[in-house]
């Protein structure tokens, strides 16, 4: 046990050295975490309160980066979005994983019919363009945040679909899953204490991944005017708002949101691409 | 045993087995406009306050009285005869709504496309013949981050540099500025159309409205084609046929262009279906950004008015041209390597 784990760990190091960019994404993606637990009580300003007198000022020692047209402070509004943002994009992947790894995991194990209606379905979903589909999901169930939620996690469901069946499908006659069902587990306990747990290495890397591309989903409904309200701090809105004073030079409305949207998306990406490369050494580019 | 009779016959099954998952596309949209909360009946009842008749009028109007198995076989015989119903806020039929408006939507996104090509394409090759140079990595830098950038934050601040530091670019609404008056229509693509009329300066000026948002565009998806050209195009330049070029001493940019990138086109092709796929849902955000009058501005205007019928075509015309695209690519899989289609 003892010389797995120091093996691991050697893997793991091993990889950092190659790849140092893979701590500096963890470690930003704690920092992000952080922020968004936090958030609200160290930010300089309230993000809410607006005070016309100081509208649209340029970034500044006092505003670091600038105030909107209700002169509410961008900086703090963007730290403060990061929570809800963040929350957003979890929820939708935990949701489609959970529920995309289940449905996967039994359609790979099962076969058969079941397995092709199911396929059928993910074909059907995949044939719409997946920003599209969100979009009319959350109009169809209503302008609230918990249908971004829903629809992002939808709209991913067919990935984790796929991806749980096809891990699920190559182990299903593995000697352990046999040996188990031997040992009288029931179906269901061989999936979901056997299957499961094996192929959560691969998914992980899956999940992290998608968080970006959650992130990024979540914020374009924003912008275009569905799920969040004003004047919630989100960054997708707060770009929809800055983007009436681009025209006039007022960059940092957009810019700052922007550049939050951009970093947390790089940051998941880049912990996705090095855990792929600890988890799961076949897929080594 | 032609190549062409080859490509026809599996262009027709491919055709056919993406029918199921068009009716099934077509029943997926309708489902989901059925469930929209807000009752359009009342909202185009003349105003909240109209009388519980007038609301009962437009709901027997619009088929919306009758059980829902009957409104999806009506919905499939009107699909089927090219009926799409009619747009509530444009009092058009959304058939014309939708050709009036498909051809700006697909002047941008044939644009950014071919701009993404031409720079991604050479980029990857570059970066595959230099692998591990400065280029390499600049490039493989620069598709970390550019994948990272949402479309409405690059192209807003492509507005700012663009139009209010430089002022090289036009006031980024529109096709076209006020002062030009449009060509005559003919194909609805301005470009074209100013060619035809011969008009050059109307054709510069389209061309200056377009150049952002379609760059705008291009920047998101240039990194996936960017990447998957440098991997294909490193697998290709190590194979030993190239070994063997390089051995009798050919020349190098026919090494290049005519052994190694013809092999290795196959994989940018395949991800040339989904980056299409994420254009077409990055028009909605582009077009919003630009004020483009596109489909995909239509259809937002109309979602957020709990219009069914244009956002239900809408879906469903985004969709068909998705399996299109996988149908085109599919045949251009079997032109670039015959031995696909010989199984």
């Amino acid at each position: 046990m003892s010389t797995a784990t120091s093996g691991t760990l050697n893997h793991v190091a091993w990889v950092l050295r190659g790849n140092p960019l893979t701590a500096v994404a963890a470690v930003g993606v704690a920092l992000l975490c952080v922020l968004a637990a936090i958030g609200p009580w160290i930010v300089p300003y309230d993000p809410i309160a607006s005070n016309v007198a100081i509208a649209l000022q340029a970034p500044s020692a006092a505003h670091w980066a600038g105030t909107d047209q209700l002169g509410r402070d961008v900086f703090s509004r963007t730290v403060v979005a990061a929570r809800l943002d963040l929350m957003i994009a979890a929820s939708a992947v935990s949701l489609s994983f959970v529920v995309g790894a289940v449905i996967g995991s039994i359609c790979g194990y099962v076969g058969g019919r079941l397995d092709r209606i199911v396929g059928r379905f993910v074909d059907v979903l995949m044939a719409f363009p997946l920003f599209v589909l969100a979009m009319a999901m959350v109009a169809a169930l209503g302008n609230r945040v918990e249908n971004i939620v829903i629809a992002t996690a939808f709209i991913n469901l067919p990935f984790y679909i796929r991806f749980a069946r096809a891990e699920v499908n190559v182990r299903r006659n593995a000697g352990w899953v046999e040996s188990a069902r031997a040992c009288g587990d029931s179906h269901l306990s061989v999936i979901l204490r056997f299957l499961l747990p094996n192929i959560l290495p691969a998914m992980a890397v899956q999940i992290s991944l998608n968080l970006g591309w959650a992130v990024l989903n979540a914020a374009g409904l924003s912008f275009i005017g569905l799920g969040v309200q004003q004047p919630t701090p989100e960054w997708g809105i707060m770009v929809a708002e800055g983007a009436r004073f681009i025209s006039t030079g007022n960059w940092w409305l957009v810019a700052c949101p922007g550049f939050a949207l951009m970093v947390a998306v790089l940051f998941f990406n880049l912990l996705g691409d090095g855990l792929r490369d600890i988890l799961d050494p076949r897929m080594r580019t | 045993m032609s190549l062409l009779a080859t490509t026809l016959r599996r262009t027709g099954r491919r055709f056919v087995s993406s029918l199921p998952a068009l009716f099934g596309v077509l029943v997926f949209t309708f489902l989901l406009m059925r469930v929209l909360p807000g009752d359009p009946a009342v909202f185009f009842a003349s105003g909240a306050n109209s009388g519980k008749e007038e609301i009962e009028m437009v709901r027997k109007q619009m088929g919306l009285d009758k059980p829902i198995p009957e409104q999806l076989f009506l919905y499939l015989k009107d699909v089927g005869s090219g009926k799409l119903g009619r747009s509530l806020t444009t009092g058009q039929p959304v058939v014309a709504d939708i050709r009036q408006r498909l051809p700006a939507s697909l002047e941008l996104t044939f644009t950014a496309l071919l701009i993404a090509l031409l720079s991604a394409v050479p980029l990857g090759i570059l970066a595959a013949l230099r692998a591990g140079s400065f280029i390499d990595h600049a490039v493989r830098m620069f598709c970390v981050v550019g994948v990272c950038v949402p479309t409405f934050v690059s192209g807003l601040l492509l507005v700012y540099v663009f139009y209010y530091m430089f002022g090289i670019a036009p006031d980024p609404t529109g096709r076209l500025d006020v002062f030009t008056s449009a060509a005559p229509r003919v194909t609805g693509f301005l470009l074209i159309d100013f060619l035809i009329a011969g008009d050059m300066a109307g054709w510069l000026a389209a061309a200056k409205q377009l150049v952002l948002p379609a760059l705008t565009m291009a920047l998101f998806v240039l990194a996936p084609i960017a990447r998957i050209t440098r991997a294909s195009m490193l697998a290709a330049l190590g194979s030993d046929f190239v070994r063997t070029a390089r051995s009798i001493g050919l020349p190098a940019w026919r090494i290049v262009v005519t052994y190694a990138l013809r092999n290795a086109v196959l994989p940018v092709l395949t991800i040339l279906g989904i980056v299409f796929s994420t254009m077409l849902g990055a028009n909605v955000l582009v077009e919003k950004v630009f004020s483009w009058p596109g489909v995909a501005s239509y259809a937002l205007d109309a979602l957020l008015a709990s219009d069914y019928a244009p956002v239900q075509g809408f879906v469903l015309l985004m969709a068909s041209i998705f399996v299109m695209v996988n149908l085109t690519v599919d045949i251009l899989y079997s032109i670039s390597d015959p031995r696909i289609s010989i199984e």
